[in-house]
């Protein structure tokens, strides 16, 4: 005695198949994003890193196609290695500075903010990601000039001495804030900021009241609360925002383009070598480097538990 | 299916058979309906960015050819775009140009076929960057000079060297030029380096600034290394080194025409010379691809790239030279005499035009293209 709905047409029965065989539709909806993954997305990585162990004819200037590993040895040579310690510092200044701007902000919206505070703060934190990133690199541009807002502001309140001893620094110091390192490192600075605040915000809202309540019932002063108790805490959102920040520092090649002294991070030198130069393995050899960063910097971030409080 | 397949193979073998690499078009029939151009931004305009800078529409109207445009804003994507094929034609400067014609990817002109060729500068009619063993690969459009730019509020008198942006100096205002000048973020200004050289130390025997043997490069790299001591920051971008004139307090650098008209029409006290040294310049030819779709309309869009008052006006817009030389006082566009001398278009001499470096020279071995590369990206590292 078994009640049977007539079957109406395709739908019906394609309805019944998915039924009587979820494996069916499993596979149906993850075929598309495996075939992307695995052809487009990491078979354009192994083309990579199979260019990345050519290298090219000193005399002519061809690629030969044979393995070798004389590019990576290039990738010493003091001028390519400066690229990459270049790079490495300043992802993690700017890893660093995002960090130490975004916990009180990202503390005061976990804890204090309510109601409209909270959209007032996530529009706040969002609103510079919506608008161009272009536009606000070339703002930042003007804003660092030698005859910008900042120095004329600076001036103005006879603070123009501050600036110029900022300035004479060895190293990152330069002839404005526009053209150092010290720009550049602003402008990375505010452009990654969001992408350390939100996960940092989300971790903080995770760490129960009680505890503060009784590491304070227990003698502790607020910074031994904080230095115990809510910096562990936290620590996964931050090494999370910290994987944001340092990856995208490690590949963007349009901001030291536009701010700095114009000497080269690993972006740049892998599209300038790729372009007339012709000499893709080195440039394939160069794009390995912030891969293989990045996944130590994983592997430490997962030993730290950052993924667990995504 | 099949039958598709087989013909498309057989059409393909037709045509391959009927054009080896070498023929040339022997005569125009009808217009295509269309022709797609790669060229560099402002280079084709229809009236869309200014209203009196069009010279588009009425070709697409006289011609039934509609013009389809891809920019480009290096020459290696011009040359990238091209390898991928589906273009008629693209607007190639030197450093790309024979990169075309050693690649197979452009094809001769019938010269013939181009009535306003007799119209083109003498100068350019034979360049070696479009004619290989007498045979054109296309027709010049534009060109121009790496002019040095000075800011006028420092520089009572136009700077007569190249040395205010390669050494150390006072400059007239009595303030150092450290952090005052800039340099061409590209590789290709070794070659600046290189012709300063051949005034200032003749003894390495320079003869081209894209010819240089060891020493004559090493020579070159030791200035350029001097001169990132002097330079804050490189420019890459027409707008933001006009900016940096602006804002950032650099008087003087070497620059295009371009960002020299676009800061004297805003009012700012800037003009432009070519010191004794002489310069390096570019000139963009309109090539043809081997494997051209619609090859009518591409031969009329040539002959029409070479009408005096679209080079006229092209010239004013660019700020760069016609190819066509009396496009400056034929009065059809509208470019003047004084604005094509402005521009530089006395100076061919004194240039050495943009050619891509290559391992085998005339002295024998010379420093190819990919080490500039490298080599440059290491100076403004500061090594």
């Amino acid at each position: 005695m078994t009640a049977t709905l007539p079957i109406r047409g395709a739908g019906d029965r394609l309805s019944g198949l998915f039924w009587r065989r979820p494996g069916v539709l499993l596979a149906l909806l993850i075929a598309p994003p495996l075939l992307w993954l695995g052809v487009v997305y990491l078979g354009s990585l192994a083309a990579l890193l199979m260019q990345s162990f050519y290298s090219i004819d000193e005399f002519s200037g061809v690629v030969v196609e044979e393995f070798t590993t004389k590019t990576y040895a290039e990738l010493l040579r003091p001028s390519n290695f400066d690229i990459i310690i270049r790079t490495l510092l300043m992802s993690a200044a700017v890893t660093l500075g995002a960090a130490i701007i975004a916990f009180p902000i990202a503390y005061f919206a976990a804890r204090y903010a309510r109601g409209r505070w909270k959209a007032v703060f996530y529009l706040g934190i969002l609103l510079p990601l919506w608008s161009s990133y272009l536009v606000k690199v070339y703002a930042w541009k003007l804003i660092l000039a030698k005859e910008g807002i900042l120095t004329w502001a600076a001036e103005g309140i006879g603070a123009g001495f501050v600036l110029d001893a900022v300035l004479s620094l060895p190293g990152i110091g330069g002839n404005s804030l526009s053209t150092s390192f010290i720009g550049t490192w602003l402008v990375f600075l505010y452009v990654w900021l969001p992408y350390m605040i939100l996960p940092m915000q989300a971790s903080l809202e995770r760490v129960p009241l009680s505890m503060l309540e009784a590491s304070a019932d227990l003698g502790a002063t607020p910074a031994q609360t904080f230095r115990s108790v809510i910096l562990p805490l936290a620590m996964p959102g931050v090494i999370a925002g910290s994987i944001f920040t340092f990856s995208l520092t490690m590949g963007d090649y349009i901001i030291p383009q536009i701010i700095g002294t114009s000497a080269r991070f690993v972006g740049q030198a892998v599209y300038q070598l790729q372009g007339t130069a012709g000499n893709l393995p080195l440039a394939a050899a160069f794009a390995v480097v912030p891969i293989v960063i990045m996944l130590v910097y994983l592997t430490l971030a997962k030993r730290a538990g950052a993924f667990d409080a995504l | 299916m099949k039958t598709i397949r087989l013909l498309g193979t057989s059409a393909l073998a037709i045509l391959t058979g009927l054009s080896p690499a070498l023929a040339q078009v022997t005569a125009i029939g009808a217009g295509e309906g269309q022709v797609n151009i790669v060229a560099w931004a402002g280079y084709i305009e229809r009236g869309e960015t200014v209203k009196e800078f069009d010279w588009v529409t009425k070709f697409e109207e006289a011609s039934g050819c509609k013009v389809n445009v891809k920019t480009a804003g290096t020459s290696d994507e011009m040359v990238a775009l091209m390898n991928e094929g589906g273009f008629d034609l693209v607007t190639a400067s030197g450093d790309a140009s024979l990169r075309l014609i050693a690649g197979k990817r452009v094809q001769p002109i019938n010269i013939d076929l181009i009535p306003s060729w007799s119209t083109v500068d003498e100068r350019l009619k034979d360049a070696p960057w479009h004619t290989v063993d007498g045979v054109h690969y296309g027709t010049p459009y534009m060109w121009g000079p790496n002019v040095l730019m000075y800011n006028t509020e420092v520089f009572p008198e136009p700077p007569t060297s190249w040395n205010v942006v390669f050494e150390e100096m006072t400059l007239p205002d009595g303030k150092s030029n450290t952090g005052r000048v800039q340099a061409y973020d590209g590789p290709i200004h070794v070659a600046d380096a290189a012709q300063y050289l051949m005034t200032h130390k003749p003894e390495l025997g320079i003869t081209s600034p894209y010819e240089l043997n060891e020493d004559q490069y090493k020579a070159a790299l030791d200035l350029l290394r001097v001169q990132r001591t002097l330079v804050s920051r490189y420019w890459h971008d027409a707008f933001i080194q006009m900016d940096d004139f602006k804002n950032e307090g650099v008087v003087a650098s070497g620059t295009w025409p371009f960002q020299v008209n676009l800061l004297q029409g805003e009012g700012f006290p800037v003009a432009s010379t070519i010191p004794a040294e002489g310069a390096t310049g570019w000139a963009d030819t309109t090539m043809m691809a081997v494997d051209a779709a619609n090859p009518n309309c591409s031969y009329m869009w040539m002959e029409h790239s070479l009408a005096s008052n679209l080079q006229a006006d092209l010239s004013v817009w660019f700020g760069a030279n016609p190819a066509v030389p009396a496009a400056c006082t034929d009065g059809r566009g509208m470019q003047t005499a004084e604005g094509c001398t402005k521009n530089g278009l006395d100076d061919f001499e004194k240039i050495k035009f943009w050619t891509t470096p290559v391992s085998k020279c005339p002295q024998g071995e010379c420093v190819p293209y990919y080490r500039w590369v490298s080599d440059y990206i290491g100076v403004i590292g500061g090594r």
